[in-house]
């Protein structure tokens, strides 16, 4: 399928996939079983320019869009999407600031992410608000020039190796959703710790942790937006972020579907092949037809959003629910090709599979995304 | 600082094959890379300029194709990019070819440090870097897998870390110098966006032997002393063999395959 890619978004994609090949992939395994997370890789990457690729000019990025980071997302996800993460959590943790911040916020905190100086983070999730995002626990009082920050958000990507958080909280609880707001808090600000550090599933090179407020003073100037705006800020954000999730999946089954037809070309069974069943062949087919759609949609998606289109949460919620869905079965079938090679660790095979299933998870599960969907096409027939 | 860093573009030998019949290398469709070693030297380069200041200048010498290799130096960031390249350059060994990139070294100007990989993986010499210090006539620092210290002011200086077998050893030399490099130095970058988009339409000054203030007996094939008689691959047709069984059984065996084959 041809994309009809701009030299500059080809070049993003050829830098992208050589970093992927060339430095993720022969430490992919081992960040996996060790659940390490890839700070020297992210060093590496920092230099190419990438890290500011959907950050506007004037800010120290490209000016690529969100078109520019899903290149690079699926890129780095096809080979490790743990790896990947890091990279895109960042992301979601400068767009809130891109979006909503003022002019002294964006020059103060952008130009440091779009050199890969420092990493970015966003923190909505607690124990008592996951796809219910308005039951906010933490809250934020105003003292004097400052906010007191009390709670702990919880499953938080690039927790501790982040250096700036996006973080939602209750300023006012009698106004409900919209006495919510957020705020960025830098780390090192006293009162600002991190809990245990999360032992996943999946994605293993990136770092999940909590957030711990306990009196921590955040200057006003740290306030996104207005008070009360704090939903709106994390929910646009989302709607902008989502493709990458997209992109991710994409990566992923793109990733699996490359390994499956390399093992079915040189795996012998019934004296050939096994890419010359029509079985296989026609599991690949699908794979490859799903995956396509899949990157069709997701490109969509950022294309929309970077023309500036107003209406865009249900096409970016499309793009996250169709792409996760893709790559959670796509990759289960790479396994299923793959066979008990497949099943084992010296393949990637079975981490793809074990990384795909957050994608339907994270950024607003599937079910939210199709609540979200539904509710969009309600509002067209009005 | 001024920099000069001599790069080699070489066959990516991991995939490279043998042709069996003529014993030489099957170069087509063998993708051409900058020589690994080469890439830490560039990075350790660009590394000094972050650090100091000045300018880094890649500099090659072979067909026109090597320009790629230039390029992707370029595009990882540096500065300008030179070619030596002429017919009357071609077939040299590493004695010629030192002289002729210490003569483009002499042209490109005055230069604090030269850095080149500790060996191409093609031809494995490791000579032509302190032989191009020899030209020059400067101080060369091998196998270098750090700089320690480096100090510009009069008296300029450079200490650095040489890998040796079974440790460092810790050198320091005047400057200018001439350093080789080894892989444990530095982590090399990969190209860059907005270098790579500079790279595609920078201009590569390409000098043949008439730009050069050279003696034409010492340039290319003729220039050169060291001649190829044969190129062949070795034949493995050794076979080991593994005892099993406890010590003494083995050693047994041992002695009885010494004995029946009239070695003891």
């Amino acid at each position: 399928m041809n994309y009809f890619l701009t030299a500059e978004q080809e070049l993003i994609q050829q830098i992208a996939r050589r970093f992927a090949r060339e430095r993720v992939a022969p430490v992919a395994a081992e960040l996996d079983e060790k659940g390490e997370f890839p700070r020297k890789l992210l060093d590496v990457l920092a230099k190419t320019d990438l890290c500011g690729v959907y950050l506007p000019e004037e800010y120290g990025g490209l000016g690529g869009g969100m078109f520019g980071f899903c290149l690079v997302v699926e890129e780095i996800s096809r080979v490790c999407s743990g790896v990947a993460i890091c990279y895109a959590a960042s992301g979601l943790g400068a767009i809130p600031i891109l979006l909503f911040g003022t002019g002294e916020q964006k020059r103060q905190y952008l130009p440091e992410v779009a050199a890969g100086k420092k990493l970015g983070a966003f923190a909505l999730t607690e124990a008592n608000a996951g796809s219910d995002s308005f039951a906010q626990e933490t809250t934020a009082v105003r003292d004097g020039g400052h906010y007191i920050l009390n709670g702990t958000k919880q499953w938080i990507t690039n927790g501790r190796e982040a250096d700036i958080y996006t973080v939602v909280a209750v300023t006012n609880k009698a106004k409900g959703a919209r006495g919510i707001s957020a705020f960025i808090v830098e780390k090192g600000t006293p009162g600002f710790s991190f809990g245990k550090k999360e032992n996943k599933m999946g994605i293993r090179a990136s770092s999940t942790t909590e957030l711990i407020f306990n009196n921590c003073r955040v200057p006003e100037g740290n306030l996104l937006a207005r008070e009360g705006m704090g939903l709106i800020v994390a929910l646009k954000t989302l709607d902008q972020s989502r493709p990458g999730v997209g992109a991710q999946a994409v990566g992923i089954a793109q990733g699996a579907l490359d390994l499956a037809l390399k093992f079915a070309r040189q795996r012998v069974q019934f004296g050939q092949p096994i890419i010359q069943f029509q079985a296989i062949q026609h599991m690949l087919a699908d794979m490859a037809t799903q995956t396509e759609a899949a990157r069709a949609l997701v490109y969509s998606a950022a294309r929309m959003i970077d023309a500036g289109a107003k209406e865009i949460s249900k096409s970016s919620a499309m793009a996250k629910v169709f792409a996760s869905d893709v790559a959670m079965r796509v990759t289960t079938d790479a396994v299923q090709i793959m066979g008990g090679a497949g099943y084992m660790k010296e393949y990637p095979a079975e981490k793809m599979m074990r990384d795909a299933k957050i994608t339907q998870i994270y950024e607003g599960t599937n079910q939210i995304q199709r609540n979200v969907i539904a509710s969009e096409l309600i509002k067209e027939r009005d | 600082m001024q920099i000069v860093v001599c790069i080699k573009q070489v066959p990516d030998t991991a995939e490279v094959k043998i042709d069996r019949k003529t014993n030489t290398l099957i170069r087509e469709g063998v993708p051409s890379i900058i020589n690994p070693f080469d890439l830490h030297a560039v990075e350790e380069a660009l590394l000094l300029r972050e650090r100091c200041g000045g300018a880094v200048t890649a500099l090659s010498m072979g067909p026109p194709q090597v320009e790629a290799a230039l390029r992707e130096a370029l595009s990882l960031g540096v500065d300008q990019a030179v070619l030596l390249s002429d017919r009357a350059f071609a077939g040299a060994d590493t004695l010629a070819t030192s002289y002729t990139l210490a003569a483009g070294i002499r042209k490109i100007g005055a230069f604090d440090l030269i850095l080149c990989g500790k060996q191409a993986i093609d031809g494995d010499t490791a000579q032509v870097g302190p032989e191009i210090a020899e030209w020059l006539d400067v101080p060369h620092l091998t196998y270098v897998s750090g700089i320690d210290e480096m100090i510009l002011a009069e008296p300029a200086r450079i200490t650095v870390s040489r890998l040796v077998e079974g440790g460092y050893e810790q050198v320091r030399s005047s400057l200018p110098s001439l350093l080789t490099v080894v892989r444990e130095l530095n982590e090399p970058r990969l190209p860059s966006f907005r270098a790579s988009l500079r790279a595609r339409t920078q201009a590569i000054t390409v000098w043949g032997a008439a730009d050069l203030d050279v003696d034409p007996e010492r340039l290319g094939i003729d220039g050169s002393p060291t001649g190829v008689s044969r190129v062949f691959v070795p034949e493995y047709d050794r076979q080991g063999q593994i005892f099993a069984g406890g010590p003494e059984d083995q050693a047994r065996a041992l002695v009885d395959l010494l004995r029946s084959t009239r070695l003891i």
